[in-house]
């Protein structure tokens, strides 16, 4: 497991309490889980996502993650549709260790409101979460 | 003994089925036909299923070869925190084999099959005072079926008042099965925390409690290893919004003769026979998992039931408010007659059975909780839960730690459960255990700490002593390869 200096948190993206981290690109902002979320999960497995169309609302639980330890839910961090998913992750789950906020990108979402990007975490204020 | 008890051994390697035999070779004689020859109908005959063609000492070896890389508890101590892997006395499979047990014919009628009937219904009322429910169902397979009938039996319960309900409270220290079971059953489950003393408390349970919540759910004790104390102030906010409490009575081994279930406010509870029972389990035969309920509940546990109607026993159907079969004909009966073979041969030290189960847990936690680190740091009940914080700065981790155990020749416990401890180590040593074997336990896992100080690629190569070593989890996850 890494220390807390060893985690990778990019400055370009906002964190959920339950770490999921969302980047704006654009109109649309993408969705995955941060480094240490993958590192504490370990090996993941399976990585099970909706179909694109579908909408949820902020908080509202849009898949699972599976590893060789568990299964966690995945959470929104923003309300609205997902317009793509990373159809990557079914041969490749393991892009979700090797490379969290690149190609282990889950959902890319159309928000219904993009100021609830404001409400998430900064990269100091989730880091200050994680030291607890 | 000084040694420690896990060594090394001739054992034999061994291929799959598939790879050993040869095309015709066969292990079974046909009896000679009696009857007449016969056509049969086409959409019955074609491609047999992929059998290896072997002889009789092909698989008789092949099946001891692979028992001898295994490990179950007659090899050793097997502390797998809540599956209550205890010793299963022989005499058991003994009284299972009896031919009287074993030719019966599930079809017999009742009044050739009155001996095992006679049986069945005894262990009905063993179970009804053991948990202070009086009315029990035998059918369930194991504890999620259970679980599963008990929901049922819920749900039926509430529709027969006319007030369909949809929700139902988990706690987060309940068994993961039990929110999987409850959804299986058309409920929406709502997860509920437990307190910083890792047990319910009722105010977070009377924030949540309405008249749409059919009940809550509680693993009691928890799978903290806790006793939920809050219990009858819960029952009674749950009771009073007209809800039902049901019990996951999977940790049973501590509590028997020492709570009445019914007492406390449980409306239904399973029990698993294969754990507190001691019938075999995991890979050594089939559970069960009977459910038992309060008076009210009675008219709708599963059919048939057995009935007494005098000096004889039947079985019947007449209970038009039952939710119908749950198992083929009437359960795993040769688990039955195990499980009550139990309860004869202790009778009332069934009690010491839990109090010598909560002794030993206590006596694990008290003498490793200067070793690994304790988040709960009070009396538990049949298993104590440790985590690997102690030694995160060797990062080593649990799982490095548990298959480490493997070397000195114990099972490993339950890793990474339950949820709400990180790193979670659950032992459950259950009262089979000896002094002698719990002393040499604990010493494994003082030595195992040690060496994540001294030597951590030790534990992070470990186990270096079975015959297959650690295996690749996460490739078996990503790219399972099925044969056969």
């Amino acid at each position: 497991m890494k220390e807390l200096n060893e985690l990778i948190l990019p400055d370009d993206v906002r964190f959920t309490e339950d770490h999921e981290w969302a980047r704006r690109e654009g109109e649309t902002v993408r969705v995955g889980i941060s480094d240490y979320a993958q590192d504490q999960l370990g090996d993941i497995v399976f990585v099970e996502l909706p179909e694109a169309g579908s909408t949820f609302g902020k908080g509202d639980e849009f898949g699972t993650v599976e590893s060789v330890k568990t299964v966690s839910e995945l959470y929104m961090p923003v309300g609205g549709e997902v317009v793509t998913v990373n159809e990557e992750l079914v041969d490749h789950p393991e892009y979700v260790n090797t490379d969290p906020y690149g190609k282990g990108w889950m959902i890319e979402v159309k928000p219904d409101d993009l100021s609830e990007m404001d409400a998430l975490l900064d990269r100091d204020a989730y880091l200050r979460q994680l030291e607890g | 003994m000084k040694e420690v008890i896990g060594t090394t051994g001739l054992v034999m390697n061994e291929p799959l089925l598939w790879e050993k035999g040869v095309a015709g070779r066969i292990g079974f004689s046909m009896p000679r036909r009696d009857v007449p020859e016969a056509p049969l109908d086409a959409s019955l005959t074609g491609e047999g299923p992929d059998f290896p063609d072997l002889s009789e000492v092909d698989v008789v070896r092949h099946y001891t070869r692979l028992s001898q890389w295994n490990y179950g508890v007659d090899t050793g101590m097997y502390p797998l925190g809540s599956c209550t892997m205890k010793y299963n006395p022989k005499t058991h499979e003994r009284q299972a084999a009896l031919p009287g047990f074993v030719n019966a014919h599930p079809m017999l009628p009742a009044s050739m099959a009155q001996g095992i009937l006679a049986l069945m219904h005894e262990l009905e009322t063993c179970l009804a005072e053991i948990t202070g429910l009086p009315a029990v169902t035998l059918q369930p397979a194991a504890g999620a079926h259970g679980e599963l009938t008990g929901m049922m039996v819920v749900r039926a319960y509430h529709n027969d008042r006319g007030k369909p309900r949809h929700k139902i409270l988990i706690p987060d220290t309940a068994h993961g099965t039990n929110p999987a079971s409850s959804a299986l059953c058309g409920f929406t489950p709502v997860p509920v925390s437990s307190s910083a003393r890792g047990v319910l408390a009722q105010e977070t349970i009377a924030a949540v409690m309405d008249e749409d919540t059919a009940g809550i759910m509680i693993t009691n004790p928890n799978t903290l290893g806790l006793f939920e104390e809050n219990i009858r102030a819960i029952a009674k906010i749950v009771h009073d919004k007209g809800g039902l409490v049901y019990v996951d009575g999977a940790n049973m081994n501590a509590m028997m003769g020492i709570v009445s279930m019914g007492a406390i406010g449980v409306d239904v509870m399973h029990l698993n026979l294969h754990k507190t029972f001691s019938t075999p389990h995991g890979g050594g035969g089939p559970g069960a998992g009977p459910v038992c309920v309060t008076e009210a509940l009675a008219p709708f546990l599963p059919v048939p039931r057995v009935v007494r109607e005098g000096d004889a026993y039947a079985l019947s159907y007449d209970f038009p408010k039952s939710i119908g079969k749950v198992h083929a004909f009437y359960g795993n009966v040769g688990v039955l007659i195990k499980a009550y073979c139990y309860i004869l041969s202790l009778g009332k030290d069934l009690k010491r059975v839990s109090q010598l189960a909560v002794l030993n847990a206590n006596y694990v936690k008290e003498r490793l909780k200067d070793t690994f680190h304790l988040p709960y740091d009070r009396p538990c009940m049949h298993e104590c839960v440790f985590t690997d914080k102690n030694q995160e700065a060797h990062k080593v981790t649990t799982l490095d730690m548990a298959k480490r155990l493997i070397d000195y020749g114990f099972h490993p416990p339950t890793i990474y459960f339950p949820l709400v401890v990180h790193g979670a180590i659950m032992i459950e040593p259950t009262e089979t255990e000896s002094k002698e074997t719990l002393d040499s336990f604990i010493a494994a896992c003082r030595a195992i700490a040690t060496e994540a100080a001294q030597s951590p690629d030790t534990l992070r190569e470990a186990p270096t002593k079975p015959k297959v070593r650690r295996l690749d989890e996460t490739l078996a996850a990503r790219h399972p390869h099925l044969a056969g």
